[in-house]
């Protein structure tokens, strides 16, 4: 494809970009979020228009109107969110996007026959809320792979997979590619890109901003055409540990919606001025434990989650946040900030110090404390106003962060801290957290990104299937621990707990 | 070709521009319907926009009408803004108008002026524990507000019919369904001679005020708030949904039921089947007009008002039927729903690039 231009009402998502696959080759699309990858693969699959540019098919030239054309050329796409009905089993999710005319058990035999080559281990009978989210992804690849392709698309493939499951991926993915199908592989983690691609196209801005073989390339040379710099480095500075400020104690919690996660007795102690990491799979009861923990679900026992002292079970966020337990959600807008109101309105959520005797909002001491906020955690936004739907993904968590650090939590609660953040805001709010550290809070992080977990924590947890692992120091965590552990294999090795992990049980 | 575009954000011009332009469509539309019943169309505007405002007396019935609709707008006002779909404002409108009746029954020739305080607390009363049920249904059994606040009204009706044929039927009224004539005492005070306006005008337009403090300057409003715009976010800051919910069905169950006691103790004087004229429906076009906003509704309210007084007129003068002022509401209510578009779209001319997505959608 050559000269692609892609205008949105108010950014050009994709500027005369140029792009080329060769047969049975990985062709690896790099770029930070929002650098326009994924409009891209959305042409290429038909579901996007561009204004400009042509693309050429094995030589000729095409316009691929919709996904069906797509289809029908042998392009097929594996979407980063998947698109399965919950409660129909494997086999007919997969007969759903192909040929009507063929029967179910055909459809069921070609799945374990295409499962059997590439070593993709489904049950095509088991309903998919079932399936684990690695196993989910499994039935999109066959989905994919039984229309034959001749290129796949893949869509950050592996931000829901455990390290070893990335590995099974890969075997399969190179197979693949000695059959000759060619596969355009999109993500921004560079190690994977340097273990698995032939090929790289970085974007940066919507532009081009370089093409290379990564296997002859760095870690630093990569990020510097993705983002134009070398990450900053943080500082980590020993732990000065104080007493506990968060006690979670054989927390257990029935699901609260059909396909959520029971939780099974977490344990859990955080201490002011160390940072403790929950690592897992999301889905994995990860969500429900936050519920719990931040006063949004108020089912547990009163003694089950102490917040300084105190049993706060049954306390709802405010109380909670009176007790200096401060939350930063996974989700900014909808839970963190409400979409269309301003900045300054979107404080009043956990802030109160703009609201006077019977509950008067002193607008203008509203304003200025957004300001301030704006200010110290250098937010780009147009002003106190400005509604939180028009930041962009990183500002607005630059925004989030900032409301509760700036509250001088006594514990900060923190999840997903930089998911869909640009890495520039990322290491800020990185270092925010660090900062507030030693400074003496006591901070949970709770994270799908290893790297950002191993930055961040003196202690690792990980969370699998509603169950927490006992806690490892970070210098004895390593991926391949961890990763065997969020598939909840720690009992195998009970003789290894740490002393910290002990000291936590008792 | 005709395009839309997404705007990056709403646009404050048309959120006051096309309540204005839904008028024009109004009055476009009305045009035609006149000349389509072979009416002369600038007669036929004269009955909606220039009888009801040409004398200090015809402004009076104006507001005589505009009272009960602002009342009950201003209450649905804070329902709707917290996401809780009130529709049931008429029956609320209606008990408030049987309690204020009951009261006022009890007056006889000593009773004191203070008994108006009693007839209107009592309205306000009846209102809110009418619109308790469906607040009750809704907490306790998680029962559908919209369904259960509109069937209500239906209920209330026939409360208020079997009291007048029956229990409170006067009995020295020949019969006629209706209660005996309320006590002169009982009489709402009126603003001045010759006009039927009453201290109701101003109590709304206190009300007007009192919501938007309630609504921009109360932590209170802005939680309440919170809860419609995004429900995550108000669990996130803890604020409670149940209150949300009751407050908002009291608030305006309240307000409506007002409305009801100022009717019958002001311009009707008795309980009859006659006492729902659908206030209570109007009011919520009233109160999307007027955005949700106080100051908004004021004017929706006097737009409305002249919607039911032009309907009237065009009824006795022009010899057309009663359904005319429903089919105004109804027309001006879709050519704002219309008109809304152009607050989050852009128009534009000719082809554009989202042509394609919108084919895959």
């Amino acid at each position: 494809m050559a000269g692609i231009t892609k205008r949105y009402p108010a950014v050009v998502a994709n500027d005369q970009v140029s792009l080329t696959v060769a047969p049975g080759q990985i062709h690896a699309v790099l770029g930070e979020n929002g650098a326009g990858k994924s409009t891209l693969m959305k042409i290429i699959y038909g579901s996007v228009k561009p204004d400009a540019g042509r693309m050429l098919w094995n030589g000729q030239p095409v316009t691929i109107r919709n996904p069906q054309e797509a289809r029908a050329l042998g392009i097929a796409m594996v979407f980063q969110h998947f698109s399965l009905f919950d409660t129909l089993t494997v086999a007919e999710n997969v007969w759903l996007g192909l040929d009507k005319s063929l029967p179910l058990a055909e459809v069921t035999r070609q799945i374990t026959e295409t499962a059997a080559a590439y070593g993709l281990d489904v049950d095509p009978t088991r309903p998919v809320h079932t399936l684990s989210v690695g196993e989910m992804q499994r039935v999109e690849i066959i989905r994919a792979l039984l229309t034959h392709p001749q290129l796949l698309i893949l869509d950050e493939p592996t931000s829901v997979l455990t390290p070893q499951a990335v590995e099974r991926l890969f075997v399969v993915l190179r197979q693949l590619a000695a059959q000759g199908c060619s596969i355009l592989y999109i993500s921004h983690k560079l190690h994977e890109i340097r273990a698995l691609c032939e090929a790289c196209t970085v974007l940066r801005g919507g532009r081009v901003s370089g093409t290379c073989d990564p296997r002859e390339e760095s870690n630093a040379s990569l990020s510097r055409l993705m983002i134009g710099a070398e990450p900053p480095q943080l500082q980590h500075r020993p732990a000065q540990v104080g007493a506990p400020v968060l006690q979670v104690q054989a927390l257990s919690l029935e699901r609260e919606s059909p396909f959520g996660t029971d939780l099974h007795g977490v344990t859990l102690q955080v201490r002011a001025g160390e940072v403790v990491g929950i690592a897992g799979v999301s889905g994995n009861g990860q969500r429900e434990l936050l519920y719990a923990l931040s006063g949004e679900d108020t089912r547990a026992e009163p003694a089950m989650v102490q917040v300084a002292g105190q049993d706060a079970g049954r306390l709802g966020p405010g109380q909670r946040r009176a007790l200096g337990l401060h939350f930063v959600p996974e989700e900014r807008l909808g839970r963190g900030a409400v979409p269309s109101l301003g900045l300054a309105h979107n404080l009043m959520l956990t802030r109160g110090e703009a609201v006077g005797r019977g509950g008067w909002i002193r607008i203008r001491a509203l304003r200025q404390q957004a300001r301030n906020i704006i200010e110290r955690f250098n937010v780009r936004a147009g002003g106190p106003d400005a509604a939180a739907r028009s930041l962009s993904g990183g500002n607005l968590q630059k925004f989030i962060v900032g409301r509760e650090i700036d509250a001088r939590p006594r514990l900060l609660v923190v999840s997903q801290p930089t998911w869909g953040v640009d890495v520039g805001a990322a290491a800020q709010i990185r270092a925010e957290i660090l900062a507030l550290r030693d400074a003496g809070c006591a901070v949970l992080v709770v994270s799908e990104e290893l790297d950002e977990l191993f930055e961040l924590s003196d202690r690792l947890h990980v969370i699998a299937k509603g169950r927490l692992s006992p806690s490892l120091a970070r210098g004895e965590a390593t991926v391949e621990r961890i990763g065997e552990w969020m598939s909840g294999l720690w009992d195998h090795e009970p003789a290894e707990a740490t002393p910290e992990a002990a000291r936590v049980e008792a | 070709m005709l395009k839309l575009e997404l705007r990056p954000q709403a646009s404050p011009v048309w959120s006051v521009a096309s309540p204005l332009l839904a008028l024009a469509i109004t009055v476009v539309l009305g045009s035609l319907l006149f000349i389509a019943l072979g009416k002369d169309p600038v007669r036929g505007l004269q009955m909606f926009f220039w009888e009801p405002v040409k004398s200090n007396y015809a402004l009076g019935e104006l507001m005589v009408k505009a009272t009960p609709l602002l009342l009950i707008a201003l209450g649905l006002a804070v329902c709707f803004r917290s996401n809780v779909w009130n529709i049931g404002a008429e029956g609320q409108f209606v008990l408030g108008a049987i309690c204020a009746g009951g009261v006022a029954l009890l007056a006889d020739k000593e009773s004191s002026r203070w008994i108006v305080l009693g007839i209107l607390l009592a309205g306000i009363a009846g209102g809110m524990a009418w619109a308790g049920i469906t607040a009750f249904l809704r907490d306790r059994f998680n029962a559908n507000e919209i369904l259960v606040s509109l069937m209500l009204v239906y209920v209330a009706v026939q409360l208020l019919v079997w009291l007048v044929f029956g229990p409170w039927k006067d009995p020295g009224g020949y019969n006629f369904p209706q209660s005996k004539t309320f006590d002169a005492v009982t009489q709402v005070p009126r603003l001045m001679k010759g006009s039927r306006v009453s201290i109701g005008l101003l109590i709304a337009l206190a009300g007007a005020a009192a919501l938007w403090i309630f609504l921009f300057r109360t932590r209170a409003g802005f939680a309440q708030q919170v809860g419609g715009l995004a429900p995550a976010a108000a669990r996130y800051a803890g604020f409670s949904s149940r209150k949300a919910l009751w407050v908002a069905l009291l608030v305006s169950g309240g307000a409506a039921g007002l409305a009801g006691a100022l009717e019958v103790a002001g311009p009707v004087g008795q309980l009859t089947p006659y006492i729902p004229v659908g206030y209570g429906f109007a009011a919520i076009i009233v109160a999307f007009v007027g955005r949700l906003h106080p100051v908004g509704m004021v004017f929706s309210a006097i737009l409305m008002s002249m919607f039911y007084i032009g309907g009237e007129l065009a009824q006795s003068r022009m010899g057309l039927p009663k359904s005319i002022t429903g089919l105004f509401q109804g027309l001006l209510l879709f050519a704002l729903l219309a008109c809304d578009t152009l607050m989050v779209y852009r128009v534009r001319w000719g082809k554009t690039a989202d042509a394609g997505r919108k084919a895959v959608a």
